[in-house]
């Protein structure tokens, strides 16, 4: 028996009220707070379930919308997903969240380069609630790390949780592998794309929005056995036109000369600080990561949809000068040879000179 | 057709050609009755003769084409020819290809294609089974998992061989491992308490030496843990050895229904064919499970420890060995709790000369030093001195580079002692968002007959931070441009967004810029370390049922 010196919630506190409460401890970095807090709600009878998808995940999200309307850093959002982390953790030890292994083995990891461990730590918890054996492998879980693991346990299944798209080439690697040696799939995470499109585009037997529908959709019954005979190139035949081998083996050369042409472009940026260019030559790379991401799934609307949301950030950040289209436009000039990166650009160029809440940042040179 | 009825008629005569041509032929009227037969028709159909009728003298199935020829309409040959034309005569299998003649009456020439079939048949067969062996070698090359290959084997065998199939393994204890798969079913694993040798046969196909053949054993003799539940009366069952490369593989047992034919000498075989590419991605997997036990023993020692809050510090580390494959390299830390409540624990960083397994070896002798040398943890000079000895009398070449840090809770405050050994500076991180290095330096060890150390003391305010890096991180080569070094400034401009940050979220994020800054290029290992003093003073805020360990 817990003699915390705290008041008790209410029995009938909202998992809502709770999770504002956590909020805020977490974007105030208060990891004593928070983990009290999950704490006494598991103490108070809560279903661990519900104190994890309902209010850690709830929290994480909204962590997530912060960052991305460039609200938080990049170093807050660490230390409020580090903070949820051990909330999390502490969930994990209390009696409350002790469940007997009835059901098979599953493993959960972040593809290579996928920093953002929470979701998939979430899943792995609840996985293990629903009485599923789970090896948790952590973030950015290099492809042969998974592959030996799988190799050294009998997983039923692999969960593969990605958050940015760019890394869904990787995703891709990683899905055929563990599929070559014949452990089915299941991806989830916001790199999937609405609906989990891209999840299909990419073979994955199974696609979860959340945690929670994850956790559902294994209880239903296995995955179906992969096919032995599958190769990855048969998913993505256009592949075959080398542009996203290309873009992505050049991305750095691409930079550099988008970078220089756009200094002769912009005066402006001529008097940048050198934290300034290097930021400005980031936001580029990211355009061009993003670019071979659509290349590699042939997908426009990927890259209109990062083009629009850099957009808005640079306003956010208060950089007008920073001029997104002569930037596609110049990388289209560099890549007048590859047809659909050239289509690509052009898509973009033209949502983003049309698009009303983006013009004040294309205009601006 | 005019030529046709002319050649008939000119062949009408009994000695003609026609009459002793080597294929059967029958000529057969409108109504159905036999007007005329050659030798080789009477061979076959000795009742045939002029006039008898057809129906008498041949087999249904060209009784019924023929009436279907003959019936009115068009005189083509019905689109279902091929099984139509087609029947068995005495045993032997015939096409039949009518003519028809002017008269109504039509010619059925006869060929034997007996042969032809069986041929037709054996390559069918034989194409099946080496597609399903080319599958059968797919799946189970692809996997190097015991119990995956099992699984594969019995539904693989389930699926062609028989009505159940058992893969057994062969084991160490006194539990059998055996996986049952139904026809059509999914595998199942269930480790049995059974002994091996009251099947006649299984114990020696286990052993895998000596060699021994597939065994037939009587359906009666068989234990009921053999025959799934509800399978029935069992028609036959046969005993396969997994053959293993030097180590034994295991044994396939196939079970047929009464009902199903029992093994042919050609399922035999083809079942010898299966069982030997089972039993070499069995024994591969094998001993594939042995080499990993093995590395994983050898390797415990070398991995990276999981830190962890001790005695009201803040503790967290963060590894990236230079080849994604590997797990360890020539980076290395510790965190040692002092062995007395109230004084410091050492925490150790450092960096050997080189990377890889065999730099690993060596870091794993330098923390086995350090962790013998922890009684003078409170003197690091000294401390560095007896390692300095130790790495020149040992027949590695190489040196190494490294930082020791004491840190000891005092009230909220952490008090540090930090000592470089050719190391970069430890860095801290102030409550105000300065970060400066530690002003200690040193020379580094295993090189040199006597070493200097300087060490300097630090006191971290809750919510500041002492970070512990390797120059791998320092030295990542990439950023946007692909040639910049991440450098210390940038470092330092990171932590300095860090203040306040739980330790374990200081080690990701350094973890992440720098993996970001790298993409996909080559890289050293990179190893960081970072010291906090907590935040809020939790521990005295805790009763005796300390929630704070959970927190840590």
């Amino acid at each position: 028996m817990r003699t915390s010196a705290s008041p008790r919630l209410p029995r009938s506190a909202p998992l809502d009220q709770l999770a504002e409460q956590l909020w805020e401890a977490v974007s105030s970095a208060d990891e004593y707070t928070a983990t009290e807090l999950v704490l006494r709600m598991l103490d108070d009878g809560a279903d661990p379930e519900a104190v994890l998808l309902d209010v850690v995940a709830k929290v994480q999200s909204r962590v997530g919308e912060e960052w991305a309307a460039n609200r938080i850093s990049v170093a807050q959002e660490h230390a409020a997903t580090a903070i949820n982390e051990r909330a999390v953790a502490a969930v994990s030890v209390h009696p409350a969240a002790r469940t007997a292994a009835t059901r098979g083995r599953i493993t959960v990891a972040c593809v290579d380069g996928e920093w953002h461990g929470l979701p998939a730590r979430l899943l792995a918890e609840v996985l293990k609630l629903r009485g599923w054996r789970v090896d948790y492998l952590g973030a950015q879980v290099p492809t042969p790390h998974l592959i030996t693991h799988l190799h050294n346990t009998r997983a039923d299944a692999v969960a593969l949780s990605s958050s940015i798209a760019t890394r869904l080439p990787t995703a891709h690697a990683a899905i055929t592998a563990c599929q070559a040696i014949g452990v089915p799939v299941l991806v989830g995470g916001a790199a999937f794309g609405p609906q989990g499109r891209y999840a299909k585009l990419l073979g994955a037997e199974a696609w979860a929005p959340d945690a929670r529908a994850a956790a559902d959709h294994l209880a239903q019954g296995p995955l179906p056995r992969p096919q032995a005979d599958h190769q990855q190139f048969d998913d993505l035949p256009h592949l075959s036109d080398q542009e996203y081998t290309m873009v992505a083996r050049n991305s750095t050369s691409l930079v550099r000369h988008v970078f220089t042409a756009l200094e002769d472009a912009c005066p402006a940026m001529r008097s940048y600080s050198d934290l300034q260019r290097e930021r400005t030559a980031e936001d580029l790379k990211h355009i061009v990561d993003f670019l071979a991401t659509a290349l590699y799934l042939d997908d426009e609307e990927l890259f209109t949809w990062f083009i629009t949301w850099t957009a808005q950030i640079l306003q956010a950040r208060g950089v007008p000068e920073m001029s997104v289209p002569p930037a596609l436009v110049l990388l289209a000039r560099e890549l007048g040879d590859f047809p659909r990166a050239a289509r690509i650009l052009h898509a973009a160029t033209r949502t983003l000179v049309t698009d009303p809440t983006t013009t004040a940042a294309g205009n601006a040179v | 057709m005019a030529s046709t009825q002319a050649r008939t008629v000119a062949d009408t005569r009994p000695d003609s050609l026609w009459g002793r041509a080597p294929y059967p032929v029958l000529v057969a009227d409108l109504r159905g009755v036999v007007v005329r037969c050659n030798d080789a028709a009477g061979l076959i159909l000795p009742a045939a003769a002029p006039g008898a009728s057809l129906t008498d003298v041949a087999p249904a199935w060209l009784c019924a084409a023929h009436t279907r020829i003959g019936s009115p309409g068009p005189h083509a040959v019905p689109a279902d020819t091929e099984e139509a034309l087609r029947g068995t005569i005495a045993g032997r299998r015939f096409e039949a290809h009518p003519t028809a003649l002017g008269d109504g009456s039509v010619a059925w020439w006869l060929v034997d294609d007996t042969d032809h079939q069986l041929a037709r048949e054996a390559l069918l067969m034989e194409r099946e089974r080496t597609a399903f062996l080319a599958k059968a070698s797919n799946v189970l090359l692809s996997s190097l998992n015991l119990g995956r290959c099992m699984d594969v084997t019995a539904q693989l065998a389930a699926e062609s061989l028989a009505d159940v199939a058992l893969a057994i393994a062969p084991s160490r204890s006194s539990r059998l491992p055996v996986v049952t798969c139904l026809r059509g079913g999914t595998p199942v694993l269930a480790d049995m308490s059974v002994d091996p040798d009251d099947v006649p046969g299984l114990g020696e196909a286990l052993r895998g030496f000596p060699p021994v053949p597939s065994r037939w054993i009587d359906p009666a003799a068989a234990p009921a843990w053999l025959v799934p539940e509800g399978f029935g009366p069992v028609g036959s069952i046969v005993i396969t050895p997994l053959p293993g490369h030097g180590v034994p593989a295991g044994a396939l047992v196939l079970l047929r229904k009464a009902q199903t034919a029992s093994f042919s000498s050609e399922e035999e075989v083809f079942a010898r064919l299966f069982a030997a590419r089972a039993g070499a991605a069995m024994s591969a997997a094998r001993l594939y499970a042995e080499q990993t036990a093995i590395t994983d023993v050898l390797m415990r020692e070398l991995m990276p420890p999981a830190l962890h809050q001790i005695s009201g510090v803040d503790f967290a580390g963060g590894y990236r060995p230079s080849a994604d494959h590997e797990r360890i390299g020539g980076d290395f830390y510790d965190v040692h709790p002092a062995t007395v409540e109230g004084e410091a624990s050492l925490v150790s960083l450092g960096d050997v000369c080189g990377k890889g397994l065999e730099a690993a070896v060596l870091t794993g002798k330098i923390r086995n030093t350090l962790h013998a040398l922890l009684p003078l943890a409170d003197d690091h000079s000294r401390m560095l001195g007896l390692l300095n000895t130790a790495l020149l009398n040992s027949h590695h070449a190489r040196f190494v580079t490294l930082v020791l840090a004491s840190a000891r809770r005092r009230g909220n405050q952490v008090d540090l002692a930090l000592t470089s050994a050719g190391h970069p500076s430890p860095l801290i991180i102030r409550a105000d968002g300065t970060v400066h290095e530690a002003d200690t330096r040193g020379t580094l060890i295993g090189a040199l007959p006597a070493i200097t150390a300087v060490t300097i003391t630090e006191s971290l305010a809750p919510g500041e931070s002492c970070v512990l890096y390797t120059d791998g991180i320092t030295e990542a080569k990439g950023g946007p441009m692909g040639d910049d070094l991440f450098g210390d400034e940038r470092l330092k401009r990171a932590l300095a967004g860090c203040v306040g940050m739980p330790a374990e979220g200081i080690v990701e994020h350094v973890q992440m810029l720098a993996a970001q800054w790298l993409g996909n290029r080559r890289h050293d290992d990179m190893a960081v370390v970072v010291i906090s003093a907590p935040r809020t003073h939790h521990l005295s805020a805790v009763n005796g049922h300390t929630r704070g360990r959970f927190t840590a």
